[in-house]
């Protein structure tokens, strides 16, 4: 039997995120709040996982009292339970300070039922730093599989994964002793339909919520604004381009202009 | 912590194929300059197995010094053995500032060690700067999926650590006669104790052009209507001689597999010509081409944010204009040809 946790963030969609011109910030207003999309292929792993092999799948989220939203997501898509930290002392958090502020939970969660695997998305499409994973997998001393596309086996009893690691133009075959961590690229799956059931179980679903002072051996120096040693200390809107030149005439006149302007690069067509 | 005993702008060197990986390359040109405003030695790391000898490389594209750890246990990159080794030479030699490519093993590797020592990291950067006097790091990074920048500083922690994507630095032009001094390190590592094994490397080299080399990238979107219509990007990167680039919406769609998508979540290309075909031109896309020379797009909505992103522009339908351009270009490419091997002969005659 598995324990699986796998680590959730609730982001805004960036996509459709609008910029206020006068003040050069995000409108968050203008962006609803979802799962992060490479998280809800980390949580589908997990449930595939445990189809496959039998355990629990547990998810984990630190963020403010509306992430409850994000766990209910989770629930839907196949989780058993969802934990929550939520603490105005984590606020200001940069990745070391989220990693260590997770680790603290996932201990906690470890004392319950031992934990065999964690699984996190490739990166978050807010951050986006891709590094909070490898983060955790350090601070739990496990080894961290970063971008995996495929679970070949996970073998419990002789205590091992094996998983193909997605490089730049290819990719490798990793075996790893259990615990580790991975880390999942959004191709590792595709997000199967939540069944009935798990939607009515979602509606009705509470999650666990811990702040700070439940956490055990913690560290306060180590959390939110004040553990962070990386600071934002600007943001601007990225320059606007200016624009290209448009070709005019017909189809055929506009396709001439085009060729001189390619063909200028002589050295490209030799 | 006494910031005084960190000293030298480092890059740690990538190896990929037996050789330093290019935006290694790239970070010792960004690196040289830093150091020389700081008035410090630039230096690279390099692990491997039998990869001394590309130290000569680094020296030639800027670096000062090499630290070198060669061990057969460094074949195939992993963290834990390649997380100790730098950690180590962190440890001995205090480096103020240290860069990583942004890549899949230059990430994972720097978050272990941030972790470790531990210290900020900033992610993704693609501009960096340094104060003469004080030598904090100024690391701005495209985050909120390119709508907004930053800059993050690490006031407070030595190193100060920061990966930098590929594509976006300039290498140093090769000076060859250029040298630097090699520091050989050792760390005691056994195999017996390594947790993960790498057991194969599959490389997918089906592309025809590996797309992020390519001198001309035409790239195609929804815009193109179907897998069927999309074959005209095809059509079009043949006649040219160039790659086929796609923007995530078409990998999406199963037009064609991610290798070829462009932008934030694919590659970041920089080709002499990037064509633009049926694509929006939502920001994710365009972080990823940006910086190529010459950016033609064609679509046919005169209000296509992808016409704020190019150099010239055609208001159209794809599937008109492309067939043409295609004939055109089968045209009039063996008349360029002809011409300039006949300008080849005269030079030679
Ligand atoms: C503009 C801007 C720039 C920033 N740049 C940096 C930077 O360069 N370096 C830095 O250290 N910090 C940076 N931060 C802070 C960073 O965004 C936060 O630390 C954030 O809490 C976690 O980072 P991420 O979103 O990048 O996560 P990632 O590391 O991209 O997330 C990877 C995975 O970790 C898990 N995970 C991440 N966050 C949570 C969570 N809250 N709960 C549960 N699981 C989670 C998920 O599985 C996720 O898929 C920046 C913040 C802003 C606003
Ligand atoms: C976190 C995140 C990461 C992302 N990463 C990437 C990424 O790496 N790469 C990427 O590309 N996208 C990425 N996206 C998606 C991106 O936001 C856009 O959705 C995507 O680029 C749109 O693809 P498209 O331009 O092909 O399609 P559409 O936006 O649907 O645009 C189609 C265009 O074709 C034009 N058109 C239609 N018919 C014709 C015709 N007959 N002739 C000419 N023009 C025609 C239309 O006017 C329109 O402009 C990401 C999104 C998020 C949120």
């Amino acid at each position: 039997m598995l324990h699986i946790v796998a680590c959730i963030k609730q982001v805004p969609d960036t996509k459709i995120i609008k910029m206020n011109p006068k003040t050069n910030t995000m409108d968050r207003a203008s962006a609803p709040a979802i799962l992060n999309p490479y998280d809800a292929h980390a949580v589908e792993e997990a449930v595939r996982l445990k189809k496959k092999y039998g355990g629990t799948v547990s998810v984990l989220t630190m963020g403010p009292p509306p992430a409850v939203k994000a766990i209910k997501k989770c629930i839907e898509l196949g989780a058993d339970e969802g934990y929550m930290i939520s603490d105005r002392a984590f606020a200001g958090a940069d990745t070391l300070a989220t990693s260590y502020a997770l680790t603290k939970a996932l201990e906690k969660i470890a004392k319950h039922q031992p934990i065999d695997l964690v699984i996190c998305g490739k990166m978050t499409i807010d951050g986006d730093t891709g590094q909070v994973g490898p983060g955790i997998a350090r601070r739990l001393n496990i080894p961290p599989l970063t971008g995996v596309k495929k679970v070949v086996e996970i073998n419990k009893e002789k205590g091992y994964a094996i998983v193909q690691r997605k490089l730049e133009d290819g990719y490798e075959v990793v075996k790893s002793t259990l615990p580790c961590l991975f880390t999942v690229e959004k191709e590792i799956n595709d997000i199967s339909f939540a069944p009935l059931p798990n939607m009515i179980k979602a509606a009705r679903y509470q999650p666990t919520i811990w702040t700070a002072d439940d956490l055990e051996n913690v560290d306060r120096k180590q959390l939110g604004l004040k553990g962070s040693p990386t600071i934002v200390s600007k943001v601007w809107a990225p320059p606007k381009p200016e624009g290209g030149q448009l070709l005019e005439g017909t189809a055929q006149e506009q396709v001439n202009k085009l060729l001189s302007i390619i063909f200028e690069k002589k050295e490209l067509f030799q | 912590m006494n910031f005084d005993d960190y000293r030298g702008i480092w890059v740690y060197l990538e190896v990929k194929d037996g050789k330093i990986a290019p935006v290694s390359l790239e970070l010792l040109g960004a690196g040289r300059k830093l150091a020389d405003k700081r008035g410090t030695e630039l230096a690279g790391v390099l692990i491997g197995s039998n990869v001394k000898p590309l130290a000569s490389t680094a020296f030639v594209y800027g670096a000062d010094v090499v630290y070198v750890y060669d061990d057969p246990i460094f074949e195939h990159y992993r963290t834990e053995p390649y997380m100790r080794a730098l950690h180590d030479c962190c440890q001995k030699h205090k480096p103020e500032v240290l860069l990583y490519g942004a890549t899949p093993t230059g990430k994972d590797l720097a978050s272990a060690i941030a972790t470790d020592l531990p210290t900020g990291l900033t992610a993704d950067t693609t501009m960096l700067d340094i104060e003469e006097d004080t030598g904090l790091l100024l690391a701005s990074r495209p985050a909120f999926g390119g709508n907004i920048m930053a800059t993050i500083l690490c006031k407070k922690y030595r190193p100060q650590m920061a990966t930098v994507r590929p594509k976006v630095m300039k290498a140093l032009s090769p000076q060859p006669n250029r040298t630097g001094k090699i520091v050989e390190e050792h760390i005691s590592l056994r195999e017996e104790e390594m947790r993960t094994k790498v057991l194969e490397v599959v490389r997918e080299t089906t592309k025809k052009v590996r797309i992020d080399e390519a001198d001309i990238v035409v790239a195609g979107g929804k815009g193109m209507g179907s897998k069927e219509g999309f074959q005209l990007i095809h059509q079009l990167a043949d006649a040219l001689g160039g790659a086929v680039g796609a923007s995530r919406d078409v990998v999406e769609a199963g037009w064609i597999d991610h290798h070829h998508q462009v932008g934030q979540t694919g590659v970041t290309v920089t080709p002499k010509i990037y064509f633009a075909i049926g694509i929006s031109g939502a920001i994710q896309h365009v972080v990823g081409m940006q910086n190529s020379e010459l950016i033609i797009a064609i679509n046919k909505d005169p209000n296509a944010p992808i016409f704020q992103s190019c150099h010239y522009g055609i208001v159209g339908d794809a599937l008109e204009i492309v067939p043409l351009l295609i004939e055109r270009i089968k045209e009039e490419l063996p008349n360029i040809k002809t011409a300039s091997k006949l300008k080849e002969e005269i030079h030679h005659a």
